[in-house]
């Protein structure tokens, strides 16, 4: 298992490298100028001068290996030398933002709590509600459980974020009395501070409904999944045998059936992982969360390349490894599949 | 086999439906039959005859739906198990009645090793701490021949080959001393050597152990090595009973009588060819009003395809449900 956990990661490298050309190569070909936003009274060498200092003076693959390096080894050592002070921060500038100015990293880290927050919170109650659902629609199959299963799951497949998202505002904010219980605020508000019961209850209540939108997604695909892989497992000669020992109905379902059920499941939901810190671009526009998502749809508005660059690689590694994750995961619930 | 014993299993009428789409499957239709203590029951009949299905109904293991016991009694231990509480079924199924199944290759469970499989049983049925049970699930691997017990224990099922994973079956079913242990072609998977050393291995355990056994399969060869008494099955009913040595002796039903044709025999000559039956074993869609094997019987005759004969006895312990009677020659009477 772990020469194959090694095998894997080293294998994953040329595959990074290729994605960060692909990401570098296509943002750099999209048409868009840094300087686009600026006011039009800049006259026109100094406009030039704007973009030489960005750096657009060097050739494509100069700077792609600039930026490689920034990426993979001046900030990552940057981080480390701020987090352990073994060491001064290497010398190369850090990577910046056109639009902010600020370190790109710097506004990612600063965004990324919310999004974990918001986004990856719904994936939690999502998965959380998702798999008693599939199970018991699987272990009752065509009853009305399963069929209300199968609805609500068709209504989260089918009804976009942005759609139920503003649903839920009109419901939830607009028309709901501002004093009922089920008043819940339609805008996130990021500077909120946790420092009491009364700012909790207020943290938890703006973030209901964000949650309610994604975890629908969530919830609706989850609860499919682990309902085929119930109804695939129910009916094989292992469910019988078990039933012929004498062990009850929990113990059948509980243990044989939803034991070997999982294994697809967890891989599946590993692989959903990455999506939480790419964070969730409508929904977070929609309700406001400052988060990941909406960073991205900022920065391409503002054609900030390296914002952009940065955010969809990270997100590439994530996918990546998270890849590799659910790999491993596979190996260690299956005790079929040997790596070695 | 001691006559005239109280059976242990006493099974009346079972009549068992499956509901598919676009019809019924009519699958075991007034089964009748009975098994003594320590005696070894044959079952025989080719694919399809409702073999399975009706010992799986007896413990309920069908899935239902599709399947739907409608009838019939099951008595074992002075209840009837088609109509006694889940709790009071779960503890004869795997403490009193072991069941070994068809195919060992998707019979245990993958995930879990085959020591928590075997002892599972032993801790719900014999109330055994995790010590007790570990150690009686060596004892049983070893039992069925199973080397190296102790460290097999840790093993998970494909680490195990088909004839190995049926002892492992055999150990769970034996787990926890059964008064009757169903074995539902237990060989049928497996390659002929080892098909004889389970053979071998089930005669031996029925005999120490001192249970009473039926063993399902498609191969009279193998009834005649083990068996006290064989039922023959045709269209879900029993068409032919009879202790073993008569029935090779003086068979009595059309489909015996073709079938045994169709065992290859070490004294025939080179030319001698196996017979097959022609036809096609029926599916029958409702209660059947006619002799379900008429279509493939060399005696017909009009009787047949108006009445389903019933089971007419036809010497000690021997009964068939036929209107020809093969010693005359000639149609029954009345
Ligand atoms: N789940 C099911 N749904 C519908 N019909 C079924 C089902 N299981 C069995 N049957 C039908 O019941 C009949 C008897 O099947 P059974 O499995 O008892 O045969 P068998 O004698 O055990 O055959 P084999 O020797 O192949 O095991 C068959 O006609 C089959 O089509
Ligand atoms: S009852 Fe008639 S058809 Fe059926 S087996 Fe006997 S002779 Fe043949
Ligand atoms: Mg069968």
């Amino acid at each position: 298992m772990l020469t194959y956990t090694i095998r894997r990661l080293l294998t994953a490298i040329p595959t990074l490298i290729f994605i960060s050309l692909i990401i570098f190569l296509l943002l750099d070909m999209a048409p868009g100028d840094p300087t686009a936003q600026l006011p039009l009274t800049i006259p026109p060498e100094v406009r030039e001068q704007i973009r030489q200092s960005l750096g657009l003076g060097e050739p494509v693959h100069i700077r792609y290996l600039l930026w490689l390096k920034q990426m993979m080894w001046s900030e990552p050592m940057y981080y480390l030398s701020q987090s352990t002070g073994w060491f001064d921060p290497p010398e190369a500038a850090r990577l910046i933002s056109w639009q902010t100015r600020a370190p790109v990293m710097d506004t990612i880290f600063e965004r990324l709590p919310q999004t974990l927050k918001v986004v990856g919170l719904s994936y939690i109650v999502g998965v959380l509600i998702a798999l008693p659902i599939g199970i018991i629609s699987a272990y009752k199959q065509y009853s009305v459980f399963d069929q209300a299963g199968t609805f609500v799951s068709m209504i989260g497949f089918s009804i976009p974020p942005f759609f139920s998202g503003v649903l839920m505002i009109i419901l939830f904010t607009v028309m709901m009395p501002n004093d009922s219980f089920f008043w819940f605020p339609s805008i996130y508000d990021t500077t909120l501070v946790v420092d009491s019961w009364e700012n909790f209850g207020k943290q938890v209540r703006q973030m209901v409904l964000p949650v309610m939108v994604l975890a629908l997604q969530t919830t609706a695909q989850i609860s499919r999944f682990m309902r085929a892989s119930m109804l695939d497992n129910l009916n094989q000669d292992y469910v019988r045998t078990a039933r012929a020992k004498g062990m009850t109905e929990s113990v059948v379902v509980l243990k044989h059936v939803l034991r070997n059920s999982m294994i697809p499941v967890i891989t599946v939901i590993a692989l959903g992982i990455p999506s939480i810190f790419g964070g969730a671009i409508i929904t977070e526009q929609i309700f406001k969360v400052n988060g990941i998502g909406q960073f991205l749809i900022v920065s391409i508005q503002a054609s900030d390349v390296p914002s952009v660059q940065t955010l969809t690689f990270i997100f590439a590694v994530l996918i990546v490894l998270f890849n590799l994750i659910a790999d491993i995961l596979y190996g260690v619930l299956d005790p079929r599949i040997r790596y070695d | 086999m001691p006559d005239g014993a109280q059976p242990v299993l006493d099974v009346r009428d079972l009549k068992t439906v499956f509901k598919v789409r676009g019809g019924e499957v009519h699958a075991v239709n007034n089964v009748s039959f009975n098994l003594k203590p320590g005696e070894l029951l044959g079952v025989v009949g080719e694919s399809g005859s409702g073999k399975s299905v009706t010992m799986m109904s007896l413990l309920g293991l069908l899935p239902t739906p599709p399947a739907d016991v409608q009838n019939g009694t099951v008595t074992f231990d002075g209840q009837d198990l088609l109509s006694v509480d889940p709790e009071t079924l779960r503890t004869v199924r795997g403490g009193k009645i072991g069941f070994v199944f068809q195919d060992p290759m998707t019979s245990l469970n993958p995930v879990y090793n085959v020591g928590m499989q075997i002892m599972e049983p032993l801790r719900k049925h014999m109330g055994m701490t995790k010590k007790e049970a570990t150690v009686r699930a060596k004892e049983l691997l070893e039992l069925v021949g199973i080397p190296d017990a102790e460290r097999r224990l840790k093993d998970y099922p494909h680490q195990f080959s088909g004839g190995m994973r049926q002892r492992v079956m055999i150990a769970i079913a034996l787990a926890c001393d059964p008064k009757v242990l169903i074995a539902d072609e237990p060989t049928t998977a497996l390659d002929v050597t080892i098909q004889a050393q389970i053979l071998e291995l089930m005669k031996d355990l029925q005999e120490r152990l001192g249970m009473a056994v039926i063993w399902i399969t498609h191969d009279l060869g193998v009834v005649a090595g083990i068996a006290d008494r064989v039922l023959v099955m045709y269209g879900g009913q029993i068409v032919e009973q009879s202790p073993t040595r008569e029935l090779f002796k003086n068979p009595q039903h059309p489909y015996t009588r073709a079938l045994l044709k169709t065992v290859p025999r070490v004294s025939g000559g080179r030319e001698a060819r196996l017979a097959i039956i022609e036809g096609q074993p029926p599916i029958l869609g409702a209660q059947p009003t006619a002799c379900p094997f008429r279509d493939r019987c060399d005696v017909a005759f009009d009787r047949c395809s108006q009445e389903n004969p019933p089971r007419y006895a036809v010497g000690a312990g021997h009964d068939a449900a036929c209107f020809y009677d093969a010693n005359t020659g000639a149609p029954r009477d009345a």
